[in-house]
């Protein structure tokens, strides 16, 4: 396994010049923020050194584990490993005293120790697990990789979700009227089974946000015919959805083919869809008259052979701020 | 405005998919053209449609739309279903063309024009 850490053999652990630019720098501040402390077991499951291996045996079966501490009073003396009980039970030495057969050359964590040392003794020795002490020599716990990996894993867990957090606190105030969005949506040709998420899934986040009824239907009904022009003659593009201050633009864009007569394509009925989709209930015609009808501006730019941009902005009126005028008023 | 019950049992209507009868109608619209109903359909409203596919449903989503009736009789296939589960619309077939039906649920309605 690679030291994640990359920093020589010196010290600690990776100070941040040390971090090559595509580590991920939360974790490596994790790792030196948290304490062995705050990831290792401490309900120790430990024998007493004139215990036959026996017991130790048996609390590595009930517990699930693959090592135990031996202590004397609260001192740490040495650990019984699985390999021991083996080995003892193939040289049929069971009932044998836990101290004559346990490992003594340990390598042991401090409690107060940054976790980005733990994860060097790791990797340095290839242990399974290290006994943690305190200042005073005292058993304290136990840490295996799988005590890190869980630790990390809830960590990340509490970051993300502060991050998040903070991220909607700062782009979604209160007043929905701040929302801010910039999302795109690519449309391939013809797929019909996936036209329309778009547009649903901005409906949905309106609706969300509570904006009038009556204003999520008009940016609803433009996307929707946006994604499903997309869908019926572009060779694909991309449906964007920006948001900013109650202004709602929905572009649609694609690179092919372009409209011959962007003029007569406006016009109510004029369609070049082809027979299967007219079938399907699209092609009629429409949809461009549609976004036009609900959009507050409307406008499009179209050459055959480049490509179509189509761009609708629709206003929209957060309740809040009604409420607010109201008041005032 | 009515009750979807009322309407099944009138027009005998065959339930697909029906999360609960016991909710308000409160308009109608009869299209095959997605773009149109888009248009002109009202909310809370039943549609009265050909198209039996995913589509139809993501534009009643999208307009508010309450309860899809597949004319003909015809075969509503399982997407269709699943997104008629997954966006708690009422999902019914009609023996009836959209003429007929149309016709029958105007009778039962005094808000019919």
């Amino acid at each position: 396994m690679a030291d994640p850490l990359k920093n020589g053999d010196s010290g600690l652990a990776g100070t941040r010049e040390d971090v090559p630019a595509n580590e991920p720098l939360i974790l490596i501040e994790m790792i030196q923020r948290l304490k062995v402390r705050d990831v290792m077991t401490s309900e120790l499951a430990a024998v007493e050194r004139t215990d036959p291996l026996r017991v130790a045996q048996s609390l590595m079966k009930n517990k699930k584990i693959s090592g135990v501490p031996v202590k004397e009073g609260g001192r740490f003396l040495g650990l019984v490993s699985i390999n021991d009980i083996i080995q003892a039970l193939e040289g049929g030495y069971i009932d044998d005293p836990c101290h004559k057969h346990m490992s003594t050359k340990l390598v042991v964590l401090e409690d107060d120790m940054p976790l980005s040392f733990a994860l060097r003794y790791f990797n340095k020795y290839h242990y399974g697990r290290f006994p943690v002490i305190n200042r005073e020599q005292q058993l304290v716990g136990i840490v295996c990789q799988r005590d890190i990996n869980r630790a990390l894993l809830i960590e990340l867990t509490q970051e993300f979700n502060r991050l998040e957090s903070e991220s909607v606190s700062h782009c979604v105030p209160e007043d929905p009227f701040n929302l801010y969005v910039l999302r795109e949506f690519p449309v391939a040709k013809y797929d019909f089974e996936n036209a329309g998420k778009a547009a649903n899934m901005i409906r949905k986040v309106l609706k969300e946000k509570k904006f009038p009824l009556k204003d999520i239907r008009r940016v609803a009904v433009a996307a929707y015919e946006l994604e499903i022009n997309l869908c019926v003659h572009s060779d694909g593009g991309v449906l964007t959805w920006r948001m900013s201050k109650g202004r709602v633009e929905i572009t649609a864009s694609d690179s092919g083919p372009g409209i011959e007569d962007v003029e007569w394509a406006c016009k109510d009925g004029n369609s070049t869809a082809i027979e299967w989709i007219r079938s399907l209930g699209f092609g009629a015609g429409m949809g461009l008259v549609n976004v036009k009808r609900v959009a507050d501006e409307f406008e499009i730019h179209s050459k055959p052979g480049s490509g179509t941009t189509v761009r609708a902005v629709v206003f929209v009126e957060p309740r809040s701020t009604d409420h607010r005028q109201h008041d005032q008023n | 405005m009515m009750e979807l019950s009322q309407i099944i049992r009138t027009c005998n209507l065959k339930s697909v998919v029906v999360h609960e009868e016991e909710i308000e109608i409160k308009g109608f619209y009869t299209s095959d053209l997605l773009s149109d109903v888009m248009a002109h359909c009202p909310e809370e409203s039943l549609l009265i449609t050909v198209q039996n596919h995913a589509n139809t449903i993501a534009v009643a989503t999208l307009v508010g739309v309450r309860a899809i009736v597949i004319v003909h009789n015809r075969a509503v296939p399982d997407e269709m279903k699943l997104l008629a589960e997954r966006e708690g619309l009422a999902l019914l077939t009609s023996s009836d063309d959209q003429f007929t039906l149309s016709c029958r649920i105007g009778g039962l309605t005094d808000n019919f024009e």
